[in-house]
């Protein structure tokens, strides 16, 4: 187990080399004059042009200008924000909680829907279910999500008023940021109905950004169950009269978490693709509609070193993830 | 009354008019007693045994006008009594014993889950009788191999765990299917004995499926022989394969490489089991049969117990020896 | 002596495109969608002559008009217009237009290199293979969408842009997915026969293997295809692929969103068109994988 995670440790080393060369390389292909595109200033004279230059170190040869720029790095120096001049970092870690909360609500919806509806076509293999189940599956799993957005807030938000269009939390609530999560937060705090109102700010975000994911895991669950009931396994278990129930979710099930888990690794990098268009539709404040703005604006540090962050997040979920499958199959835990 | 009474069974897959792959099977089975099937892959025997057990899945239907265990009416038990049965009374062990373990769970929790189930027994009782099953399945080290996984053990030492896991509950027929064609041959022989001592200490029955005739002659003392989902030849050993009246159970031994005859060349069967579409309309073996005649082609010989035809064939060999 | 039994007419193999077919053709979901993909292939070669009204026209008198069975609404715009008074029917049609070209064009733009690039990754493990690899690692580590915004923020927003932005992001998996197919292929015994034969390197890529991982690849660019126009009308409505007034899906939702409370049919439709069509791909490659796939055919 050590080596094994020795080994996946070993490789996001050049993973994130190439990352740094990529968010690098990024704003240098920008046409246009990098000092204006740096500064985020247009007409500059020739002679704070030239400052700039040198003060950014774009006189300097390319492989020069990257060796600071990795030390830069290592010194944790993300740079600043060319519109609020805060620093990268804490411009990040103040909305990361946001996005956190929002891709969390999401995947425990998906996770847990997209199981049992994995489990019961499994079961009902052939059936009309079966087939409902899996054609809304398909359905969600080609969904586009800033559609199924408007969809929902047209019909929960406009026609019935029940949920908020946008935000975490409304005005009228006063909630002192502890955790950066406001479920928590609101719990924390002493106002009445804030945990509601809260609750009622995540949800359409939540079933939004956990569509395609249900549908995946929805899917892939369905496929791994079928796989596992063939299995030599669960008829020798049938034949020493365990229960149904103990059958599929004991035996099982377990065996089929087994693909499913690494599903879930795969979906973190589409979700946080998912986050950016849900959190530009809700105006939630998480790092997804952050760097859209980024973009929009042209605020090249924020692009820059928000995407390395946000490829460094995927990158590290990964490993998690590695690791969890190591957990959850004996075979390889146990691997020398 | 027969621990065991199996009247015209059959297992069908498709169509109501295709052939069965288990064809009006019959088979008793006395307590304590040790049966032997054997037959070619495809004969049958393993989804007769299934379907003994109700493991039988749709689409496949299960028929047969009588199918009596110690007692129970198997066919129309509901499912609760059946799993109240499954693993108790009746047991199986299955030909590939690292396949028949749950891969995700420790040998201890997969003993622990039967004896919970069957003998209502929890926490340190449990775990003190799971350790006394590893021991009579001679497991050496038997209390470190309660915290193994199944992919750990070796093909021998799995199947050992597979059949601690059968005897749990102490049942009185156990299935064996095939329970060492997937080990080295220098583990089969101990498995065998293994199994053959459980069976008379615990005077359980023993259904003992096979293709390896050595096996059989060495293990039972009645012997049925399948073909193409039906039985062929049935009677006790060692009579059967001394003067065998099947030319299918004749040309099985036949097929059997032995010390004493080793000039002789090996004499295959040819051809291969007809498969559920290609089926003959007379006896099942005509094709294949080196003895073949003009009525084997045309009609099905039956097997009738009551009368002395021991074997499913018009012309029987060795009928001279009684 | 008995003489054999004369035997039965061998049964003739059925070729492998027939048993496609009829794999295929037992999948009914599959077939719808194959029915439904060929209307929008039907709409987008003929887009200018089914299309009622060109789709730029503003028709200034029926700005928002519903569509025509609903009360308000008018024959000429069957499923009325947009804020600007363009003919919605119209505009979808040449909608389905562009998400085809987009989807066809990126998926030939990251299948041929991504196949590439795959192939020498498996044929050369020792030093091309991983460094490839690790390029694809890098690729991963960024979500889809986000390194597609990034790309057009380099390269600027519009079609060609876009194409090429879906093409770079959907590289890895063709890549990857090539690679795993060589490296399954690669030590099976014709291989080894081919190359004892005398066959050369790229005789042994492109004729011995490739052919061999085409089924896992034809299923991957399918998929592709639809996650391409998802993709292009993301980022059409985060307003970085083809600008309007050109008719775009993604950019007509965009700008639809302001009518949400009043206009429920701008914002559906142009919806409806995107889950449709990509729906339809979706079926269709989840019919080609079960029909290619000789492990998920028959089930029973």
């Amino acid at each position: 187990m050590l080596s094994f995670l020795a080994r996946r440790l070993g490789l996001l080393i050049p993973t994130f080399l190439g990352v740094t060369l990529l968010t690098f390389a990024l704003i240098r292909l920008i046409p246009g004059d990098p000092v204006e595109v740096m500064m985020g200033e247009r007409r500059l004279d020739p002679q704070a042009h030239a400052e700039a230059m040198h003060r950014l170190g774009l006189d300097r040869p390319l492989h020069e200008q990257y060796l600071s720029y990795l030390g830069q790095l290592a010194r944790g120096d993300l740079g600043q924000s060319l519109r609020t001049h805060e620093s990268v970092w804490s411009e990040f870690a103040s909305l990361f909680p946001a996005t956190v909360e929002l891709a969390g609500a999401a995947l425990l919806l998906a996770s847990v829907l997209g199981l049992l509806a994995g489990v019961v076509a499994a079961l009902k293999r052939g059936t009309p279910l079966d087939h409902g189940t899996m054609g809304l599956a398909l359905t969600g799993y080609s969904m586009p999500i800033f559609w199924w957005a408007l969809i929902l807030i047209m019909f929960f938000s406009v026609q019935l008023g029940w949920t908020p269009v946008s935000g975490r939390l409304d005005l009228l609530y006063d909630v002192e940021p502890v955790t950066g999560f406001m479920l928590i937060d609101t719990l924390l705090s002493d106002e009445r109905g804030a945990f509601l109102d809260a609750l009622r700010h995540l949800i359409l975000p939540a079933i939004v950004l956990g569509t395609i994911p249900l549908a995946v895991i929805a899917r892939m669950t369905r496929s791994a169950m079928l796989e596992v009931l063939r299995e030599d396994y669960l008829r020798a278990a049938r034949a020493r009269g365990l229960s149904p129930a103990r059958l599929v979710f004991v035996h099982a099930l377990r065996n089929a978490l087994v693909p499913v888990l690494t599903v879930f690794g795969l979906q973190v990098g589409s979700l946080l693709s998912g986050a950016v268009l849900t959190e530009t539709l809700f105006s939630w404040p998480g790092i997804g509609k952050w760097l859209i703005e980024a973009i929009g604006a042209r605020d090249y540090p924020v692009v820059q070193n928000g995407i390395l962050l946000i490829a460094a997040l995927v990158v590290l979920v990964n490993v998690v993830v590695d690791i969890l499958y190591g957990l959850a199959n004996p075979r390889i835990r146990h691997r020398q | 009354m027969s621990l065991l009474e199996i009247d015209n069974l059959s297992v069908r897959y498709g169509p109501a008019d295709a052939p069965p792959v288990v064809d009006g099977l019959d088979l008793r089975l006395e307590t304590g007693e040790v049966l032997a099937i054997v037959g070619e892959s495809g004969s049958g025997k393993s989804q007769a045994m299934l379907a003994l057990l109700g493991l039988v899945d749709p689409p496949g239907r299960v028929a047969a006008d009588r199918l009596h265990f110690a007692g129970h009416d198997l066919l129309a038990l509901g499912e609760r009594q059946r799993r109240r049965l499954l693993g108790k009374e009746l047991a199986m062990v299955f030909q590939d014993p690292l396949a028949a373990l749950d891969p995700s769970y420790r040998v201890g929790f997969q003993l622990e889950e039967v004896l919970r189930q069957h003998l209502g027994l929890r926490g340190a009782a449990a775990r003190r009788r799971a350790l006394d099953l590893l021991e009579q399945v001679e497991i050496p080290a038997a209390a470190s191999r309660l915290d193994a996984y199944p992919h750990q053990l070796s093909g021998g030492m799995a199947q050992r765990v597979a059949i601690a896991l059968a005897i749990a509950a102490e049942p009185r027929l156990l299935i064996a299917d095939e329970p060492t064609t997937a080990l080295d041959v220098t583990i089969q022989a101990q498995i065998l004995e293994l199994l053959l001592n459980l069976q008379r200490e615990r005077g359980m029955a023993l259904l003992l499926i096979s293709h390896d005739l050595a096996v059989v002659a060495e293990c039972a003392r009645r012997v049925c022989v399948m073909y193409a989902g039906q039985a062929v030849e049935v009677g006790a050993l060692p009579g059967l394969f001394d003067a065998p009246a099947h030319p299918y159970t004749e040309a099985l031994l036949a097929a059997l490489p032995e010390a004493g005859t080793a000039r002789r060349p090996l004499r295959g069967l040819p051809g291969s089991v007809p498969g559920r579409h290609d089926r003959p309309a007379g006896c099942l073996l005509a094709p294949r049969c080196a003895y073949v005649q003009d009525d084997c082609r045309a009609r099905r010989p039956p097997l009738d117990a009551k009368r002395q035809s021991r074997a499913r064939c018009f012309h029987p060999r060795n009928q001279e020896t009684p | 002596m008995n003489t054999p039994a004369p035997l039965a007419a061998e049964p003739a193999w059925p070729s492998p495109l027939r048993e496609f077919c009829r794999a295929f053709a037992r999948n009914r979901g599959a077939l719808a969608a194959l029915l439904l993909l060929a209307l929008l292939v039907v709409c987008a070669l003929l887009a200018p002559w089914l299309a009622p009204f060109d789709p730029a026209v503003q028709h200034r008198d029926f700005l928002l008009a519903p569509p025509a069975w609903l009360e308000g609404g008018e024959m000429r715009f069957p499923l009325g217009t947009d804020e600007l008074g363009r003919d919605l029917l119209s505009r979808l049609i040449h909608g389905a237009r562009l998400s085809l070209l987009i989807g066809l064009a990126s998926v030939a733009l990251s299948l041929a290199p991504g196949v590439l690039l795959g192939l020498c990754a498996g044929f050369f493990p020792r030093l091309l293979g991983p460094s490839i690899m690790r390029l694809m690692d890098v690729m991963l580590a960024l979500p889809a969408l986000l390194l597609a915004v990034a790309v057009v923020a380099v390269l600027g927003p519009g079609l060609l842009n876009t194409v090429l932005a879906i093409a770079i992001v959907s590289l890895p998996a063709y890549v990857r997915l090539t690679r795993a197919a060589v490296l399954g292929e690669i030590h099976r015994d014709y291989v080894t026969a081919a190359r004892l034969a005398g066959a050369g390197r790229l005789r042994l890529m492109f004729v011995a293997v490739l052919p061999n991982c085409l089924a896992p690849l034809i299923v991957q660019a399918t998929l592709g295809f639809s996650a391409a126009i998802l993709d292009a009308a993301a980022l059409g409505f985060l307003g970085l692929g083809v600008q309007p007034p050109t008719p775009e899906w993604g950019s007509m939702l965009a700008s639809a969103r302001d009518y949400i409370e009043r206009a429920w049919w701008v914002v559906t439709l142009p919806g409806l068109a995107i889950l449709g069509s990509v729906l339809a791909i979706n079926l269709l490659g989840d019919g080609l994988r079960d029909a290619l796939d000789p492990k998920l055919k028959n089930p029973d």
